[in-house]
């Protein structure tokens, strides 16, 4: 084969990679969306607070611990364990849970029947405070994330490609991150398990219901409060783990909170109410970006994959606002 | 002779509504006092015209006005004798009584077996008893067993009352509110709807307490009626007696007796019901 078309292969390859990442953290706006029409601009701080709280617990970090030596007088740091990864992802999973009944409680509850935009607002402060809170808890230096993915390059892969290329031709075989690999097995272990639970839950049924008409769920007796814990919940599953994807990737630390950025294109693309939307969306945006970077970019200098992805939002909008697999709005009397 | 009939109907009052006034926005007042007994297993139809405050009433029952910034500020609601003005609308399904909207509000997205499913949702007896009773709705309405897998969106205003209804019936209730159920429905198949609710009613033991616009079939059904005027109770009586009501007649069913009368003799009504209070 053609050595410029295997890179153009490696391309697309590594931009679905990418895309799978990018979806993650598009799932969590979108299951929240489609169940309360709440833009959760928290989300992306969700991700960095499972992150950092999953640090923290494998770690056995002490959470508050400089406001305890502050106030004390105390040094105390680590308890001085380390637990296994997966106890810890439980750990954090609880922690998660805990978080969306108090959010509800304290927040939600309150704010039942109000505008939209007035409920977007609360989640913009729980993004500011979950930030300061998660800084506050855990530290806010930068953490190293590992749970026991493998990552770099695949050797085996470069391997396997090196052969297909022309023995002459100086092609040394593809690159990809077993990360990423890792992740899109996840990504896809976990939006089967979300389709199936929503289809065939008596939850997941309650929990349609209630997207598609509030006021009729309430009328049967489904209780919207215990529908907004499990949807938090949900989201906060979904939170951790693309906290844990991401940082892995990329490190724990405060930058994390920007992928949220990310998946607002992905979102438009794919449709805010959809939770398939969230994962072609994801991968729409992840091949077109380092396609664009590979043959666009040249011609007006690079860097297209930081702006691609907004422009390509901007022409949906134009052409198909509820993207491509948003619902479409059943009118009929 | 109302007092009487009130009183003989209190031993085996299912829903009682004792003077209630309901405040919306803590400001606009809707119902002015209304007070009605539903008896076990009867059929109660609550009769006016529009914004008289039939809907308000039922969602005051139903617990559904919080959703809507309205309270009930006077006056209590009993259902099989306890208070349940401050129950959730959850807690008040449990408990058996139901409400079914004005303007069906199925689940547009779900298939119609889903959304019968969804009725059943504060239920703990169980898969096997849901499914029965999923098959015993069906029984009712074969249409909805040949619809149950398309999306209640895409099917007819009467298919959707119909699973509005059996949505209602899955929770397994002892009342059922039903509001406006001839809306935007052809003659036939309110006359249908009506005969199937009746049905329910005598088989299953289902009380109803019935909202409608559409007096003269709802006086046939019903075995009492409240005509509701402006937030009050303005008349009350048996189904057969109100529909032989000569000012009944005149404003509601459209029939009027001897020539055109004057309003003034309807003003009556509106003092009449203030013992009440």
């Amino acid at each position: 084969m053609n050595p410029e078309f295997l890179y153009f292969i490696e391309t697309v390859l590594n931009g679905l990679m990418a895309g799978v990442m990018y979806s993650l953290v598009a799932l969590g706006f979108a299951l929240i969306f489609k169940a309360s029409g709440i833009f959760n601009f928290a989300q992306g701080v969700m991700a960095l607070f499972a992150a950092l709280t999953l640090v923290g617990l494998q770690t056995g970090q002490v959470p508050f611990a400089h406001l305890i030596n502050a106030i004390f007088g105390t040094q105390i740091h680590h308890f001085g364990w380390e637990l296994p990864a997966i106890i810890a992802i439980v750990g954090t999973l609880g922690v998660m849970v805990a978080f969306a009944y108090l959010f509800e409680g304290l927040v939600l509850k309150h704010l039942v029947n109000q505008e939209p935009i007035i409920l977007f607002m609360a989640t913009i402060g729980l993004a500011y405070f979950l930030e300061g809170f998660g800084d506050l808890m855990w530290g806010a230096n930068i953490k190293a994330m590992d749970v026991g993915i493998p990552s770099g390059g695949s050797f085996w892969w470069e391997d396997v490609t090196r052969t297909w290329a022309p023995e002459d031709s100086g092609y040394f075989g593809m690159y990809i991150d077993k990360l990423d690999v890792v992740a899109a097995i996840v990504a896809l272990v976990l939006v089967s398990a979300l389709v199936a639970f929503s289809q065939y839950t008596k939850f997941g049924r309650a929990l349609r219901a209630v997207a598609d008409d509030h006021q009729a769920a309430l009328s049967v007796g489904i209780s919207l409060r215990t529908i907004w814990v499990v949807v938090w919940s949900i989201a906060g599953f979904v939170a951790l783990v693309a906290g844990i994807m991401w940082g892995a990737k990329s490190g724990v630390q405060f930058s994390l909170s920007l992928i949220a950025l990310k998946a607002l294109p992905v979102l438009i693309l794919g449709g805010f109410t959809s939770i398939p939307g969230a994962i072609v969306g994801g991968l729409i945006i992840g091949v077109g970006e380092k396609l664009a970077e590979l043959y666009i970019g040249p011609l007006v200098g690079g860097a297209i994959e930081n702006w691609f992805a907004y422009v390509v939002a901007l022409v949906f909008l134009l052409f198909r606002p509820q993207g491509l697999f948003g619902e479409r709005i059943i009118e009929r009397v | 002779m109302a007092d009487a009939a009130i009183a003989t109907d209190q031993a085996e009052a299912l829903l009682e509504v004792n003077n209630i006034e309901v405040i919306y926005n803590h400001v606009i007042l809707v119902l002015k006092g209304v007070s009605l007994t539903v008896p076990r297993g009867g059929i109660v139809a609550l009769l006016g015209a529009n914004g008289a405050g039939k809907t308000t009433t039922l969602k005051a029952i139903s617990n559904l006005l919080n959703a809507e910034r309205g309270e009930v500020t006077k006056g209590n609601i009993r259902f099989e004798g306890e208070r349940v003005e401050s129950l959730s609308p959850n807690e008040l399904v449990r408990r058996g009584c139901i409400q079914v909207m004005e303007g069906r509000h199925c689940f547009g997205h779900l298939t119609v077996e889903e959304n019968l499913l969804t009725g059943a949702f504060t239920r703990r007896d169980g898969g096997a008893a849901v499914k029965a009773d999923l098959e015993l709705v069906y029984s009712y309405f074969p249409r909805l067993k040949e619809r149950r897998n398309s999306q209640a969106g895409y099917t007819s205003g009467g298919e959707q009352q119909m699973t509005a209804i059996g949505r209602a019936l899955m929770s397994n209730p002892k009342m059922i509110l039903l509001d406006e159920p001839s809306m935007g429905l052809a003659p036939q198949l309110v006359e249908e709807i009506f005969e199937i609710v009746k049905q329910l009613n005598e088989d299953q033991g289902v009380s109803i307490l019935l909202a409608e616009q559409n007096t003269n079939i709802a006086l046939r059904y019903a075995q009492h009626g409240y005509i509701l005027e402006s937030g009050r109770v303005v008349l009350d009586g048996e189904g057969k007696a109100l529909r032989q009501n000569e000012d009944v007649k005149e404003f509601y069913l459209g029939v009027g007796g001897e020539g055109r009368r004057s309003f003034r003799n309807v003003k009556h009504y509106k003092r009449r019901k203030r013992w009440l209070s």
